[in-house]
């Protein structure tokens, strides 16, 4: 296992950087990023959904010039999906056509077909071996790892802690480069401890109202300084109700794109429940948001 | 530094934190990696190294500002500005938002007005308040509003952002009241004097309103915690006959070597559930809660029936039927359920024997019935012989008690009349025990 050094400069270039890929990290975000670097340690990201898990890794990749490989994990994926897997109906044809071959010129000893079914040639690499092989720098995405049952993070804890994978035909396949790794996490489940002692872990949480004001500009240029910060002001008023489930911040930037589609240069109570529906996706929250709302613009 | 970080993690196990040997390392090794001069640096290297529960954030934050507080100055009381002064300083502070002038405001309020003197036994949340409250920033809150008053939807999201700002310097204030009682009294008398309870280890029966505030945030992640779990449990334990057909089918693409056999998928029974709870007032919090929690994850069951009752019972399964809103739907409880059969008065006797009389039959093997409450009958009549029947008609009866099994049956408890009846009785006292006993049944 060896480092070629590291490869953000400083903090402040990793900040810089995500900026530049109109990714806004706070100070957190883009520390524990530079830390996982520093320290060759896999993060863990969790938070309510749609605050930027996903995101952050593919931001870094597209900064960084990384490829990225993303394992999207599911309830049932196991060792032939997330690691390699022999291509069994390749090396069944192998063996046909040996056999045709043989009835000819006399019978080719078994060790020698053995030998070669179980080569480079008939191995499907998966995203977690694709990775560890990879010469140039990776970033690993490991998408919703809550998803996979605890049995199957075990197979996670190998490769995240020592950076290899034992192929037993093989032999053991250690990381060239070791990938800068991220989990994501919508805490549907309590992850191993096991697997969070591995991990840094960071908590992505909704932005404050000033910061999502930055993220809609960032993100949407064309729309206006003002019209901004009133859709950063809504939001917060409504992620403060008692909602089933706040709006995202991409939700925000949906609603957002709405407006400017709309063409709307200044936002009432009557253009926000009209448009709610984009932000909110229960039929309750609506309505309340809705209320809370015109109670507001009335009293 | 070294042995401040030793101690600030013994701090951080003291108040309930598992920190592992190696995240110690880990956390030895970040803080090389960060500027020391940068408090918040320190701060997340520490967070993203030793703490990978969310819920434990808070309590780390606690340590963190004990263990690590600025070191700045304090201002002597006959120094600091006087109240007019603060008065204009808090306006320009709060129509500004800048985080200097904030602090600044902080630190002399906190001299001028908090009041504090060597050696008195009070904790820091009653300076806070005292210095909140002479400064009447709530006052100048509806001042500056009063002033733009443009009306409509603006006003609210003024008032909003002038809220946050004011939440802004509320932390300003609990930071400088925290750091002059550090350097009065040491880190270690400051922690332990703050230490509170995980949200998890919260006590239903005493806990705060801040607590419980605490406890409603952290419903809908757990439900939907436990959604997922009692979802995939169902779906792994039930594997149903080979299924041949689909098993020939699937080996066709391996050359017809059964590889995998394929299994049927069982039709997953859902249990349906009915809730009993005791909403007097000793045991509300709990029973409001475990109503919430209940009804919040209420799609895995097939279908949830809930009965509240004091001394007489009444059904209010159609107000959380009606409602996504839980909230709402409890304090519609209140003012509509119909519980009061004689003094408002816990009887358990009555209700259950009520509930018999008019639900009874509604009972189906398919039913599990979930009783809340503390069985504190004010020595009423028992009737325990209903819980009995409602076992022989109904799936599983359980009881879950919000008090330490150590009380139970002292004084006018009577929970082991009732235990007799129920094939499992809970110690419920907190969110830990109530999610260990979902998961165990569910």
């Amino acid at each position: 296992m060896t480092s070629p050094g590291p490869r953000f400069e400083s903090l402040d270039a990793v900040r810089a950087g995500l900026a530049s890929v109109g990714y806004l990290a706070d100070d957190a975000t883009a520390g524990v990023a530079f830390l996982a670097d520093r320290l060759d340690k896999p993060v863990l990201v969790e938070g309510p959904a749609g605050t930027g898990k996903t995101e952050l890794a593919k931001s870094i990749a597209t900064w960084s010039g990384a490829r990225l490989i993303r394992l999207q994990c599911y309830e049932g994926l196991d060792e032939s999906k997330a690691l390699y897997e022999w291509n069994y109906r390749k090396q069944l044809l192998r063996i046909q056509a040996e056999r045709s071959a043989d009835s000819a010129q006399g019978n080719q000893a078994w060790d020698a077909v053995e030998g070669d079914i179980f080569s480079e040639d008939f191995l499907l690499t998966r995203p977690l071996l694709e990775a560890i092989r990879a010469d140039e720098p990776v970033v690993l995405l490991i998408d919703e790892v809550d998803r996979v049952e605890v049995e199957t993070e075990a197979l996670l804890l190998e490769v995240l802690s020592d950076w290899q994978v034992s192929i037993p035909e093989l032999g053991t396949v250690v990381a060239t480069r070791i990938p800068l790794a991220f989990l994501t996490s919508n805490s549907t489940r309590a992850l191993s401890e096991a697997l969070k002692r591995r991990c840094l872990y960071l908590h992505l949480d909704y932005p404050d109202a000033a910061r999502e004001k930055q993220i809609v500009l960032a993100r949407l240029p064309g729309i206006g300084d003002r019209l901004a910060e009133q859709v950063a002001g809504v939001v917060r008023t409504i992620r403060q109700l008692d909602l089933t489930k706040a709006p995202s911040v991409s939700e925000t930037l949906d609603w957002a794109r709405t407006l400017v589609l709309l063409g709307v240069a200044d936002v009432d109570v009557d253009v926000v429940s009209s448009t709610l529906h984009v932000l909110l996706k229960h039929r309750g929250d609506i309505a309340k948001a809705d209320r809370e709302l015109r109670a507001a613009a009335a009293g | 530094m070294l042995d401040t970080l030793a101690g600030f993690v013994a701090e951080l196990r003291r108040s309930g934190l598992p920190v592992s040997p190696t995240e110690n390392l880990d956390a030895v090794e970040a803080v090389t990696h960060v500027p020391l001069d940068d408090r918040e640096a320190l701060r997340w290297a520490l967070a993203t190294t030793l703490v990978k529960r969310h819920e434990h954030r808070p309590a780390f934050d606690t340590v963190f500002d004990v263990w690590f507080s600025l070191r700045l100055p304090a201002v002597a009381t006959e120094d600091a500005l006087t109240a007019g002064e603060l008065a204009t300083l808090l306006d320009a502070a709060l129509e500004s938002g800048d985080d200097e002038l904030l602090r600044e405001l902080a630190r002399q309020a906190v001299a001028r007005l908090a009041g504090m003197s060597a050696g008195r036994p009070v904790g820091g949340t009653f300076y806070v308040f005292r210095t909140l409250r002479q400064l009447d920033a709530e006052g100048a809150l509806e001042r500056l509003l009063a002033g733009s008053g443009s009306g409509g939807l603006d006003d609210r999201l003024q008032r909003d952002e002038l809220r946050a700002r004011l939440d802004r310097l509320r932390a300003e204030i609990e930071a400088e009241v925290r750091r002059r009682l550090v350097s009065e009294q040491g880190p270690a008398a400051v922690v332990a004097a703050g230490r509170r309870p995980l949200p998890a280890d919260v006590d239903f029966l005493h806990a705060s309103p801040d607590d419980l505030a605490a406890l409603r945030r952290t419903l809908h992640p757990l439900a939907r915690r436990m959604a997922a779990r009692l979802a995939r449990k169902r779906r792994h334990n039930r594997r149903g006959r080979l299924d041949m057909r689909r098993t020939v089918r699937y080996s066709l693409s391996y050359g017809g070597v059964p590889l995998a056999p394929q299994f049927r998928r069982a039709h997953p029974s859902k249990p349906e559930i009915l809730v009993l709870a005791d909403i007097s007032g000793s045991v509300a919090s709990f029973a409001r809660f475990t109503l919430q929690f209940v009804h919040a994850i209420s799609g895995q069951f097939s279908r949830v029936r809930s009965f509240v009752f004091i001394d007489g019972v009444d059904e209010v399964s159609s107000i959380f039927e009606g409602s996504s809103d839980l909230a709402e739907a409890l304090a519609r409880v209140n003012a509509e359920a119909d519980v009061v059969w004689a003094d408002g008065h816990s009887d358990y006797g009555h209700a259950f024997q009520a509930f018999w009389e008019r639900w009874g039959k509604e009972i189906t093997p398919r039913t599990s019935v979930v009783v809340l409450g503390d069985a504190r009958n004010n020595y009423h009549s028992a009737n325990a012989w209903v819980l009995g029947e409602v076992r022989k008609k109904a799936r599983r009866v359980y009881w879950l008690n919000p008090e330490p099994r150590s009380y139970w049956d002292t004084g006018d408890s009577v929970a082991s009349l009732y235990a007799v009846h129920c094939d499992g009785v809970y110690e419920c006292r907190n969110l830990r025990q109530l999610e260990r006993f979902v998961a165990e049944v569910g």
